[in-house]
């Protein structure tokens, strides 16, 4: 017996060694840059591409980028934010030739971006969220849009709709970016329905879907009607709930295809727009600029279209609260505002605008408004 | 093809005293098992990706650029390698007693936590005291970590797996509620993180390279592990009582003591690679610090056999792995979790071709040597 493997082992290693040869001599060639006289452009994902949330959003952006003529797009999917991206961001520079690249997780920005963009001054790098400063590299970008605004259209149609007036949000980490979103959300509610409330459940991390689930299980145990969420993926939370008979406003991207029963409207992200007016401009050798953000007036979000549930009432208000933020008249944050302890958080006559002269005040935000069941660490 | 480089560096426990020929036969008996389960994964994983439409050739060219191709695919690789190295330690060292440790993820988030509270805390001491006080500091924070799993599979008979699988849950949660509260650097906003150690107190990368000094913490490591597990009498009584705890303690070896002292230093070399990840890498801890490391190391040791030495070709092999996937997922479409396959194949194939460990003679002894 001993001397059959014997043999077949042999054959097998030297049909291996001929084999991987052969795969050496006829796969290199290919291998190779192929795509010089194209304007090559990547995208990084730290989840799933088509996770129906934040990284879909950004991949919808890079294959309106593909249908561009001397355009070449690479992506990466499911890339850490450690040592991981700093090597995808180099490869992708130095094997692929590319010149513009769109790291777009959060974490990517410090210390991975910072750290890699000083090294290749002529490669561009746009990252989504975070704050650029004038005292950071000139190749590096920061964009992002006010998606509260959409948040507030959702509560103003979920406050319509909902019976119980229990609304539900299930929420990663109590974070700025996280805490806007529920107070317009509430704060939409409540133009509406005074008395509406909304509970909040962290789940304390961006893609936690056992505890996604459990959390939209327990509020709609408590009466709750109507969730919408802030987590990479709206996938569980939506799913849940429609299994539930519950209803839904959206994040991210659209969900309407998981809840064709719930699904009311959703918070989108207008990347499909922004993205190939990026790669114009830095394809003509523009400047993009360092800081760039804004909502439905600059287009940088949009609202996912109107599910059955949706009354006229709802749509009538929506719609003319929209058309405002469009036209960039209306303020959401604005004084006197009081958070859910009592206290002012916002004075009379004071505001948070959708502008960059409150983007830092903005991206401070430490309150839960009024109406909000639930409490911040700290 | 990729990685035979790799594994030909494989070492051989127990080296030639007289002559060298039958070392080195030894040393080619011991490859040849690891080299063709590496060829069959090649070939399984070749069919796979055929199934997906893709020529599996590109497949194999892109993964050799992307992995050893080129000076910056073999850094890339050597990398990714270096974590890897010491999150293996943390289960290849309590397998010689027999003990299966999967939980050093947690260990090195505890490590990573601790010496980013050091370097916050000692800023402004000499860098070099700094760095040494951070990696000693995380070495103690994940011995413990690793040493609890220990102590309640001596002291409570609770099954050491579980027990470790769950300390990283624990882990996982101190840190998020350390840098999201006590802890929170003010600066940041949406990503909650510890205050930065500083750029003075960063330990860098090897000079003429982009590998950061990791990898050489690893390599000592690794070394001093072999050496403590067959060349001294502590290594050879964890030998003995893993092979049968009832005997070791027949003949009166301090199992417990044994148990312990092994788990912590599992737990060390895992707690060791937290703080590189907050000195080389991430500045800071935060949540970043959880990237699957600990996970990873598990599937290095059980390829590596759980021999220290073997830990080194192995976890560059997986760095390499790690550092083609780009290129497969840029070039070729296929998923990111392609390379998972391979991963996944790769230990199968590996777990079934020790059923022939021995059995193969492809270089036997001759009557008369």
């Amino acid at each position: 017996m001993g001397s059959d493997f014997t043999l077949n082992r042999r054959r097998l290693l030297q049909g291996a060694a001929a084999g991987a040869t052969v795969a050496a001599l006829a796969g290199l060639p290919t291998a190779r840059r192929a795509y010089a006289a194209d304007f090559t452009v990547g995208f990084i994902y730290v989840g799933p591409h088509d996770d129906f949330g934040y990284n879909q959003a950004h991949a919808q952006g890079a294959a309106a980028v593909k249908k561009m003529a001397g355009v070449k797009v690479l992506e990466e999917e499911n890339v850490p934010e450690d040592v991981a991206v700093e090597k995808s961001m180099e490869s992708m520079i130095q094997q692929d030739g590319a010149k513009l690249l769109f790291p777009t997780s959060f974490g990517y920005f410090d210390p991975h971006i910072l750290k890699i963009a000083p090294k290749y001054a002529d490669v561009r790098f746009e990252h989504a969220a975070g704050l650029w400063t004038d005292k950071l590299p000139k190749n590096i970008g920061s964009y992002f849009g006010y998606i509260f605004e959409a948040q507030f259209i959702n509560g103003i149609v979920a406050g319509h709709t909902s019976k119980s007036g229990k609304l539900g949000f299930v929420a990663a980490k109590p974070i700025p970016q996280v805490l806007q979103n529920i107070n317009a959300f509430t704060l939409g509610a409540k133009l509406v329905n005074p008395k509406a409330t909304t509970q909040v459940i962290f789940t304390g991390d961006w893609s936690m879907p056992v505890k996604e689930a459990e959390a939209c299980n327990s509020m709609i145990d408590q009466g709750v009607d109507t969730v919408t969420m802030h987590v990479d993926s709206p996938k569980v939370v939506t799913q849940t709930a429609e299994k539930r008979g519950a209803m839904t406003c959206g994040y991210h991207c659209s969900q309407a295809a998981l809840a064709p029963a719930g699904y009311l409207t959703g918070a989108e992200w207008n990347w499909t727009d922004l993205y190939p007016k990026f790669v114009t401009m830095a394809m003509k050798g523009e400047m993009i600029p360092n800081f760039y953000r804004g909502g439905f007036k600059e287009g940088l979000i949009k609202q996912s279209p109107y599910g059955a549930k949706v009354g006229d009432a709802a749509k009538k208000q929506a719609d003319e609260v929209k058309a405002a933020l469009s036209a960039g008249t209306y303020l959401i944050f604005k004084g006197p505002l009081k958070d859910n302890k009592g206290k002012e958080v916002i004075a009379a006559g004071a505001s948070l605008s959708q502008s960059n002269e409150s983007d830092v005040q903005l991206e401070s935000m430490h309150f839960l408004v009024e109406g909000v069941l639930g409490d911040l660490p700290g | 093809m990729m990685g035979e480089e790799a594994v030909t560096a494989t070492p051989r426990v127990g080296l030639p005293s007289a002559s060298i020929l039958p070392g080195l036969r030894a040393l080619a008996n011991a490859l040849v098992q690891p080299v063709a389960a590496l060829i069959v994964s090649l070939l399984l994983f070749g069919l796979f990706v055929a199934f997906a439409g893709v020529n599996p050739l590109h497949v194999y060219a892109y993964m050799f650029q992307g992995s050893f191709g080129s000076w910056f695919s073999v850094q890339n690789s050597v990398t990714r390698a270096s974590p890897l190295i010491l999150t293996a330690l943390c289960t290849a060292l309590p397998a010689q007693l027999g003990l299966m440790i999967i939980g050093g993820e947690g260990a090195l988030v505890m490590g990573g936590l601790f010496a980013a509270l050091v370097g916050v805390g000692m800023n402004g001491a000499s860098p070099l005291l700094v760095q040494c006080t951070m990696a000693l500091v995380a070495m103690v924070a994940g011995g413990i970590w690793i040493a609890l799993a220990g102590g309640l599979r001596h002291w409570r008979g609770v099954n050491e797996t579980i027990s470790s699988l769950l300390l990283v849950y624990i882990a996982i949660a101190i840190l998020n509620h350390v840098v999201e509260g006590p802890f929170r650097d003010p600066k940041s906003l949406n990503k909650p993180s510890s205050p930065s150690i500083g750029d003075a107190n960063l330990i860098g990368n090897i000079p003429g390279t982009e590998i950061h000094w990791g990898l050489v913490f690893g390599l000592i490591a690794c070394v001093i592990a072999y050496v403590l597990i067959n060349r001294t009498a502590f290594g050879f009584s964890a030998r003995v009582a893993g092979g049968n705890v009832r005997a070791a303690r027949m003949v009166g070896l301090p199992v417990g003591r044994l148990v312990l002292t092994v788990c912590f230093l599992g737990g060390a070399a895992a707690g060791l690679a937290g703080m590189v990840e907050v000195a080389a890498v991430q500045e800071r801890a935060n949540a970043s610090l959880i990237a699957g490391y600990g996970y990873t190391g598990i599937l290095v040791s059980f390829l590596a056999r759980h021999n220290p030495l073997a830990i080194v070709p192995v976890a560059i092999l997986l760095g390499g792995i790690g550092a083609s996937g780009g290129l497969l997922q840029r070039h070729l479409d296929l998923p990111d979790a392609a390379t998972v396959v391979l991963q996944g194949i790769l230990f199968v194939v590996i777990l079934a071709s020790e059923t022939y460990q021995g059995r193969l003679r492809l270089f036997p002894e001759r009557a008369g040597e």
